[in-house]
């Protein structure tokens, strides 16, 4: 646990007056508020930090005894006894701690120096904030978010079940409303947020909706034509292939690729690229045949 | 639908508030039943709203320009995943 310079944490000097503090508390509330800074833990991580300052010192008693005890506030609490057993008379009550607001936001450092402390001292913070907004990853096969399936998620030891809709991106966010850490001052709940990370677990490639394949077409298929049945990740597919299919040939299949997020129904296309394979091994029956067509070709 | 007297009362803040709300754009007002609502998907931006107007005293037109800019980074954000996404894409043909 370290100690905390609160006047270096807003950015005024020691000798600032409640109207400075002020000012600079507004400054860098309006630059660090979660609801400005949506997803970003660090500017949370400083706003809890400003708030505390502001907590300190804004309030002329916290203030008073911050600054008397600075870098020795590890001993703040042997010097209030010393002074308390030569009958020095007190500012602060030592029983009740009547705040309302959530310890839990505050660092060790603050609650070493002010958590005991309790009486008509203290200032209640009257500004409401929205809670902490979580944030969790989670990993899915391809195959997995090509359909909406729910999930039983445990963050912050609670279980959470969720709906994942067909569709999801590579990196895409989903926002769970009220889920994430409680209000401050009965302020509303954080929100969680969850990341997708994609894992492809199949052989097609996938650039947003649409999806590709290679699929290896004979010779003979390619050259005369007829059919082939291909996967696609709903199952398997026939499809007919022209006569005098070239090498690299691209074929659209209109609504076979993967859902379109949030819209039900719909779906991107799969592009089949056949890749003609040249027969290996020929018998001597079949290299005279293929020398025949060669010369009926040139 | 939620009826926006339950909203003010809940939130302590005054309805006319709100309606000056609607009158610069920041929200629409449904009228159900003669009774002044808002539509489930506006609460969100609704509750921002008055979240900054009350946490940070930022007046109407700056929330106006917030929410836009906040928007300009969502869909910038949405932009540059679809792009690494298309460049995984197309490194993985490169392969």
């Amino acid at each position: 646990m370290e100690f905390i310079d609160y006047y270096k944490v807003l950015g005024v000097d020691k000798n600032a007056t409640q109207g400075d503090i002020k000012k600079a508390y507004r400054k860098l509330a309006r630059k660090l508020h979660p609801d400005l800074n949506p997803n970003d833990k660090e500017a949370h991580k400083k706003f809890q930090q400003i708030n505390e300052a502001n907590e300190v010192l804004s309030d002329p008693e916290k203030r008073k005894k911050y600054d008397q005890y600075g870098k020795d506030w590890q001993h703040a609490e042997q010097f209030e006894q010393a002074r308390q057993s030569q009958g020095q008379s007190q500012s602060f009550g030592r029983e009740t701690f009547s705040g309302d607001f959530e310890e839990s936001e505050f660092s060790d450092f603050f609650t070493s120096l002010f958590g005991n402390m309790g009486g008509g001292g203290f200032r209640q913070r009257q500004t409401k904030y929205r809670g902490e907004d979580y944030h969790a990853e989670l990993q899915l096969n391809l195959s997995e978010a090509y359909k909406t399936h729910q999930q039983v998620l445990t963050v912050n030891g609670k279980n959470i079940r969720i709906t994942i809709p067909a569709g999801i991106e590579n990196g895409q966010k989903i926002k769970i409303k009220g889920h994430g850490g409680e209000g401050i001052n009965g302020g509303p709940a954080g929100d969680l947020y969850i990341t997708f990370h994609i894992i492809n677990n199949t052989t097609f490639k996938r650039d947003g909706n649409d999806l590709y394949t290679t699929v290896d077409l004979d010779l003979y298929t390619a050259v005369l034509g007829g059919e082939v049945t291909i996967d696609t990740l709903d199952g398997k597919v026939k499809l007919k292939v022209k006569p005098e299919t070239q090498n690299g040939t691209r074929i659209r299949l209109k609504g076979k690729g993967f859902p379109v997020n949030k819209k039900e129904g719909e779906f991107g296309d799969l592009i089949v690229t056949f890749q003609v394979k040249i027969p290996t091994h020929l018998t001597e029956k079949q290299k005279e045949l293929f020398e025949q067509l060669a010369k009926l070709s040139s | 639908m939620i009826v926006l007297n339950e909203f003010c009362s809940s939130h302590g803040i005054d309805i006319s508030f709100v309606q000056s709300l609607e009158d610069n754009g920041l929200i629409e007002i449904i009228i159900v039943d003669q009774a002044m609502c808002i539509t489930a998907e506006e609460l969100p931006r609704l509750e921002r709203i008055v979240r900054l107007h009350d946490e940070l005293d930022i007046n109407l037109e700056g929330i106006d320009v917030i929410n836009y800019l906040l928007q300009r980074i969502e869909e910038m954000r949405q932009e540059i995943i679809t792009l690494k996404n298309q460049l995984s894409f197309y490194r993985e043909e490169d392969k």
